[in-house]
């Protein structure tokens, strides 16, 4: 049963996307809500270089002294960039696109150099070979596993114990690293834990789906989540969930339209993002234009009501108070004058009376809520 | 010298030079403006996100024509922008989760339309793939006047709307009160970098990209200070850049354009920030110790003035031992040489001791006297 199911070539390429989903979203919950998520993208170029150098002096992809060695690049990238924004010689911003290319392409140059003839090429670095993750295994508790299950499972063990151990001081220092430093948590420190963890698991994920996707993993799920949701726990359970139906998703429409299972994987992140961004409740796209329309539609009303008040019971009231009116005098287009108009019907503020429009007791009282403020003074 | 002679006599690699550096010197200007106003990432979004429009220009085209590919490159990257601006605005997201988001999933995308187009298309499939690291062996003669076109209708567009580029990317805020139309000139500038990206794809590719529009402005921002300049220079470096690499890459198999061209701009920049005058670091470095030395050597003046003053000896003979407690420093025997190669101090012997002794010349009690604001001693005898 375990040995079929570690045999089993789907379930070993989807548990392999689920796990890189799952861990990346873990730590990019903190990231993206901390405002680091372009670090990603640089950790996760630049590990490229790592990962060749540790190649070139052990001749091994992996086991733990290589992911953690290749890992340092990762950070060392961080560490850089700070530095050298440090110098005020360049922004921010710049030195990051600085230094991340750099070691990027020192790293895919030395591929082509010395690697040509090995199982990495330059392809593979940027989109990984998820489909192939079963053909290197190792042996675990009398099991064929493939080495990169072993591998993202024991980093998913990793972040998921650092997370829920130190799931109080990583809350404190997201949010308020100012008083995080105050009570003695040391975010600096709490802050390169997060970037190192990040590295290990672009390592760890590398193989399966390559420098760039991995970007996707990282950050797309957790600000899907930060759409939907408004607390950290929320943020992080809900990004673990999108992640997996993304990976089970992406596989799916991968075999059927025969494409990258792993870009798959990345794009269908992207498309529940892209729902999010539309459909959230409250704070999408579409409930802020539907929200806006209905303000609007309430301030024609209230617009309406006015109206006719002024002209109630004046002689000018049969030429005032119809809907010609509205569209001559108040410059109305027809559609508005007749949403406004039913929108107050609706609410019981008006009603129709001899072919006029006239105010319900309802309608007087907002009136008098309009106008009332007013009349003391007069 | 011959061999460089030779290549250069070859049509396909003259080409390649022309082309390389023509794209080096788009990126590079349009680049200079990015960086200054701290867009340098919205670069690397807008690269990445031009894979999947690389792919749907081949799609559609139905093979490698260098026009319809540039075309889908720009308008998946100008979307790209749209959407990312659209995150900022309409959500609490911040910038750079934003980018993040656009850059990952714009580049899944294209990674899914590539692995489609392989596998239906075959052999003229191939050369997409050189969209990722660039090929700048790959540039034909044709392309040459397409990138020609798009550099220069970027150059007119940078001369004409010179000022107000100029103002747009120094005060933004001061641009807008004087009623110029801010966004249209920052959506400009934004589409421009989108075309300089789209331009120089092929030359170090998608991901690489930012490479060429941030590392020759960083280095030109080093030796210039005003904006002409800068962009003058960043156009330079990149062009230089751009053949060099072009170049290497033409003449040993088998090395993608893109990351040689990315680590030579990479070395412009470590060698400005080494030593540009004024800014680099060598020079701040020798800046330091020279102001550390001036500071140290007034030291020693008031502290020498100092003695004398409290000897009433306005020639009053200083022991090194005495001077260095006195300090509340050591002073290094290379600074007191140095003192007394400008004649401040000279050597005495007070005998019996044999150890030697300094003390304060005329020209350093003048100049201990401006340091410390007291005069000097006067001369009244002393302790003999």
């Amino acid at each position: 049963m375990i040995a079929s199911f570690f045999g089993s070539i789907p379930a070993m390429i989807l548990l392999t996307g689920i796990l890189v989903g799952v861990s990346g979203a873990l730590l990019g919950s903190f990231l993206v809500l901390r405002g680091n998520a372009m670090l990603t993208d640089a950790i996760s170029h630049s590990i490229v270089f790592g990962i060749i150098v540790v190649w070139l002096l052990t001749g091994q992809m992996s086991g733990p002294v290589q992911v953690l060695g290749a890992a340092l690049t990762g950070v060392l990238t961080v560490v850089l960039s700070e530095l050298l924004a440090r110098s005020r010689l360049v922004k921010m911003d710049a030195a990051i696109g600085l230094v991340f290319p750099a070691l990027f392409a020192a790293g895919v140059l030395l591929i082509s150099i010395y690697a040509r003839d090995v199982h990495i090429d330059v392809e593979t670095v940027l989109l990984g070979e998820i489909g192939f993750v079963w053909l290197n295994t190792v042996m675990l508790w009398g099991q064929q596993v493939p080495i990169a299950v072993a591998t993202l499972g024991a980093v998913l063990v990793v972040n998921l114990a650092f997370v829920l151990v130190l799931w109080k001081e990583l809350k404190l220092t997201t949010f308020d690293p100012g008083l995080a430093a105050a009570l003695g948590f040391l975010p600096g420190v709490l802050h390169y834990a997060v970037l190192t963890l990040t590295s290990v698991t672009a390592v760890a994920a590398f193989d399966a789906v390559g420098a760039i996707l991995f970007i996707a993993f990282v950050i797309v799920p957790p600000a899907t989540a930060y759409l939907l949701t408004r607390r950290l726990w929320g943020v992080v359970v809900l990004a673990v969930a999108l992640s997996v139906a993304a990976c089970v998703a992406g596989y799916v429409l991968a075999l059927r339209w025969n494409v990258s299972i792993a870009g798959m994987m990345a794009s269908m992140t992207g498309v529940w993002f892209a729902l999010a961004l539309l459909f959230a409740p409250g704070h999408g796209l579409v409930a802020q234009a539907l929200g806006q329309r209905s303000k609007r539609l309430d301030h024609d009303c209230r617009a309406l009501v006015a109206h006719l008040f002024t002209h109630q019971d004046t002689p000018a009231m049969a030429e005032e108070n119809t809907l010609r009116a509205l569209v001559d005098h108040l410059r109305w287009p027809e559609p508005r004058a007749r949403a406004a108009i039913l929108r107050a019907h609706d609410r019981d503020l008006i009603e129709r009376r001899a072919g006029l429009l006239t105010l319900r007791p309802k309608g007087n009282a907002e009136a008098e809520a309009i106008f009332g403020r007013i009349e003391p003074e007069r | 010298m011959s061999a460089l002679a030779d290549l250069l006599s070859s049509g396909i690699v003259r080409t390649v030079l022309i082309g390389a550096a023509m794209l080096g010197a788009i990126s590079g200007m349009l680049g200079a403006f990015a960086v200054l106003r701290r867009q340098s990432l919205l670069g690397d979004a807008l690269s990445h996100a031009a894979l999947p429009g690389v792919c749907l220009g081949f799609i559609i085209a139905g093979t490698r024509d260098l026009g319809s590919i540039l075309v889908g490159a720009f308008i998946t990257g100008a979307l790209a922008a749209l959407i990312m601006m659209l995150i900022v605005r309409r959500t609490t997201l911040k910038t750079d989760a934003a980018l993040g988001i656009v850059l990952s999933v714009f580049f899944a995308v294209g990674v899914v339309l590539l692995s489609w187009v392989q596998d239906q298309g075959g052999a003229a499939s191939a050369g997409l793939a050189s969209f990722l690291f660039g090929q700048a062996a790959a540039i034909l003669r044709s392309d040459l006047w397409i990138m020609g076109g798009v550099g220069l209708v970027a150059l007119a567009l940078v001369l004409a709307l010179w000022k107000e580029f100029k103002l747009v990317s120094f005060d933004a805020d001061f641009a807008r009160a004087q009623g110029f139309p801010v966004t249209l000139l920052e959506a400009t500038l934004t589409v421009m970098v989108a075309l300089s990206i789209v331009v120089g794809l092929q030359l170090v590719g998608v991901v690489l990209m930012v490479a060429l529009l941030i590392a020759p402005a960083a280095a030109a921002r080093q030796w210039a200070t005003t904006l002409g300049p800068m962009v003058a220079l960043s156009a330079a470096i990149g062009a230089a850049s751009g053949a060099s690499g072009a170049l290497v890459s033409a003449t040993t198999r088998g090395l993608a354009t893109g990351p040689v061209v990315v680590l030579i701009a990479t070395a412009a920049v470590v060698i400005s920030l080494l030593i540009a005058p004024q800014r680099g670091l060598l020079w701040q470095a020798l800046a330091a110790r020279r102001a550390r030395a001036r500071i140290s050597d007034g030291r020693v003046l008031t502290t020498l003035q100092g003695l004398a003053a409290a000897h009433h000896d306005a020639s009053y003979p200083a022991e090194r031992g005495m001077l260095e407690t006195a300090l509340g420093a050591r002073a290094p025997t290379a600074r007191i040489a140095a003192l007394e190669r400008r004649g401040l101090i000279h050597p005495v012997t007070h005998p019996p001791e044999t150890t030697p002794h300094w003390e304060l010349t005329e020209a350093g009690h003048a100049e201990a006297a401006s340091l410390s604001g007291k005069p000097a001693p006067a001369q009244d005898g002393g302790t003999q």
